[in-house]
């Protein structure tokens, strides 16, 4: 509970917070909330503003947006999610690695690093999604292989600072294995730039994956997304602007909430600012 | 009967500038239950020869002698032998408290975590035990200092803590490096009682490694004096700080405040290039010129064993 007060005292963070609280909920109630169905085509309806009935409108297909955009939310948080998770979990993994053993073991595990920071991200997940296929999974897949270097450059500089520490040294002169001192003592010790990191990542990763839809390479139709949502509406952008906006609105508010979370988690978890909070 | 003696003990660092003897030719002897103190300035090599025995140093360091602990050559041991005996054979109590704990987790786990791993115990006699462990060591109400980080402790909670984790795997030999290294007199008395405590109700040996001549001297009964990557005196504690042989150890008291504050001239030498003779050459006294080239080997002396040719 005081962990949620202290993040409560950033307005921000609370606001993301409740943002994203709202779009996990509305992801798992969709078929509850959603007025109309996400696939259902009614030509009659087509190019509708927005009014009670379609709260956000209807697309070139007569489908209802607002149904679209809740049911979005389901593969928008699922890719987002996932991906961050797997480039985490691979890089702290990874970086660990690097940092406890260091020397060959850190040379080798660094460049490969650099090489795949070398490449811009986007356009190296671009043209692996385009060679596996369009796909949720290849997508996933594009995203997490471009996206797990940051982790890993974070984990092993924190692990090269904390390993240096005494109590490494003292945990080990107690008889720690290095498997031991590695997740028991140093995992700790990096979880807070990673969550902070992951929590901005989430919102990175949705908007990147919106991008690759937006290419058609991501997730293909009629599945509801919102960077597809994005890419049928362009055609229409000047005599219906509906159809792009309130996608758009959707995917900013989305990775918005995220980043104001993972600034307000920064706030909480760095050690300096609590002790300032002591006094 | 000598719980760890170790012979001619000799640990090199391979640095860029060439090779560093920080231990050279070290001979020490620990019996069963009893308490020796490693005396000596900043840089003689005392904490490395505590490091040497647990066979934590760096990659690029060479140790080569003899480590004898219960019969078995520490220094011939592989990894994973080392890491039984680390902990539940020999511990360590670290200098400096307020690094020695690991700062995310609650102190609690960080007793319990030695008390399963080592003592397979449960996790909920591992917390009964390690709670019994704090009242034993006077922490002031063990019950809320287990659920505390350790940011939210004083420096002598902290040391008790750390002195509680290194008994968790009830070792037989406890190498405490500086535990009293910047701590203010009442701290340090306070060290000084919890390891007269711990050695009594453990039956624990003690090798205390220290600059602080009055904590060694309230706790050893044997006393060995480095200087220079060697061991110049070893002998009863009594006997070493009240009439020693060495010209050094006769300097170190003369500087001690209550002895009239007289420091000894000269610095402590680079370990780098060593000479063969005395050590202590430059800053002697006492010098011949005999001292200069002979390498001088450690004599029987009055009941001490001491490394000088003109011993008084």
């Amino acid at each position: 509970m005081s962990w949620f007060k202290m993040l409560a005292r950033n307005k921000l963070a609370l606001i993301g917070l409740i943002i994203v609280i709202l779009l996990v909920l509305s992801a798992i109630f969709a078929p509850l909330l959603a007025p109309h169905s996400p696939s259902e085509q009614r030509l009659e309806q087509a190019l509708l503003l927005p009014s009670m009935e379609f709260p956000f409108g209807t697309d070139d297909l007569g489908r209802c947006i607002f149904s679209r955009i809740i049911f979005g939310a389901r593969l928008s948080l699922l890719i987002g999610i996932t991906v961050t998770a797997i480039c985490a979990v691979t890089g702290v993994f990874i970086g660990m690695l690097a940092g406890f053993y260091g020397g060959i073991v850190d040379e080798v595990i660094m460049r490969l690093v650099d090489i795949f920071l070398a490449f811009p991200g986007l356009i190296l997940a671009l043209i692996i999604a385009g060679l596996m296929g369009p796909g949720m999974f290849n997508v996933m897949f594009a995203l997490a292989l471009v996206g797990w270097m940051g982790y890993a450059r974070v984990v092993r500089g924190t692990v090269l600072a904390e390993k240096q520490k005494e109590f490494v040294e003292t945990a080990r002169a107690l008889g720690a294995t290095d498997l031991y001192l590695m997740y028991r003592h140093l995992l700790p010790n990096v979880m807070a730039p990673i969550i902070v990191m992951a929590s901005v990542g989430i919102g990175h990763t949705i908007l990147a994956a919106a991008g690759l839809s937006f290419l058609g390479v991501g997730v293909q139709p009629p599945t509801p997304v919102w960077g597809l949502m994005l890419k049928d509406g362009k055609g229409f952008l000047q005599t219906a602007p509906h159809l792009t906006i309130f996608p758009g609105l959707a995917i900013m508010v989305t990775v918005l909430a995220f980043n104001f979370l993972g600034d307000g988690l920064r706030d909480l978890l760095d050690p300096r600012l609590k002790e300032k909070r002591i006094e | 009967m000598s719980l760890l003696s170790i012979r001619n003990l000799t640990t090199v660092f391979h640095a860029k500038e060439g090779e560093i003897r920080a231990c050279n030719n070290i001979d020490l002897d620990i019996a069963v239950g009893k308490s020796v103190g490693i005396i000596g300035e900043t840089g003689c090599g005392k904490s490395v020869l505590g490091m040497s025995i647990l066979r934590l140093l760096p990659r690029n360091v060479t140790t080569s002698g003899e480590i004898w602990y219960k019969n078995q050559n520490l220094l011939t041991l592989t990894a994973n032998q080392l890491e039984k005996i680390r902990g539940t054979e020999i511990a360590l109590l670290p200098q400096s408290p307020s690094t020695s704990l690991n700062p995310v987790i609650k102190t609690g786990l960080q007793i319990t975590e030695g008390l399963q791993i080592h003592r397979k115990m449960k996790p909920s006699t591992a917390r009964r035990q390690a709670l019994e462990m704090l009242r034993i060591l006077h922490l002031p109400v063990p019950e809320k200092k287990y659920q505390e980080y350790p940011h939210q402790m004083s420096g002598g909670m902290k040391q008790r803590i750390l002195a509680a984790i290194s008994i968790t795997g009830q070792p037989s030999l406890l190498i405490a490096d500086e535990p009293t290294k910047g701590l203010d007199a009442v701290l340090r008395a306070q060290v000084v009682e919890l390891l007269q405590q711990l050695i009594r109700e453990t039956g624990a040996s003690l090798l205390l490694i220290t600059h602080d001549l009055k904590v060694a001297a309230r706790l050893c009964d044997e006393i060995g004096v480095m200087y220079a990557g060697e061991v110049i005196e070893r002998g009863p504690a009594q006997k070493v700080l009240t009439e020693p042989e060495h010209h050094y150890t006769k300097g170190l008291l003369a500087s001690l405040p209550d002895m009239g504050l007289c420091p000894i001239p000269g610095s402590s030498p680079s370990l780098l290039n060593q000479t063969t003779g005395c050590k202590f050459y430059p800053r002697c006294s006492a010098r011949q010129e005999a001292c200069r080239i002979n390498p001088v080997p450690l004599q029987m002396c009055n009941g001490c064993y001491v490394r000088c040719l003109y011993s008084a």
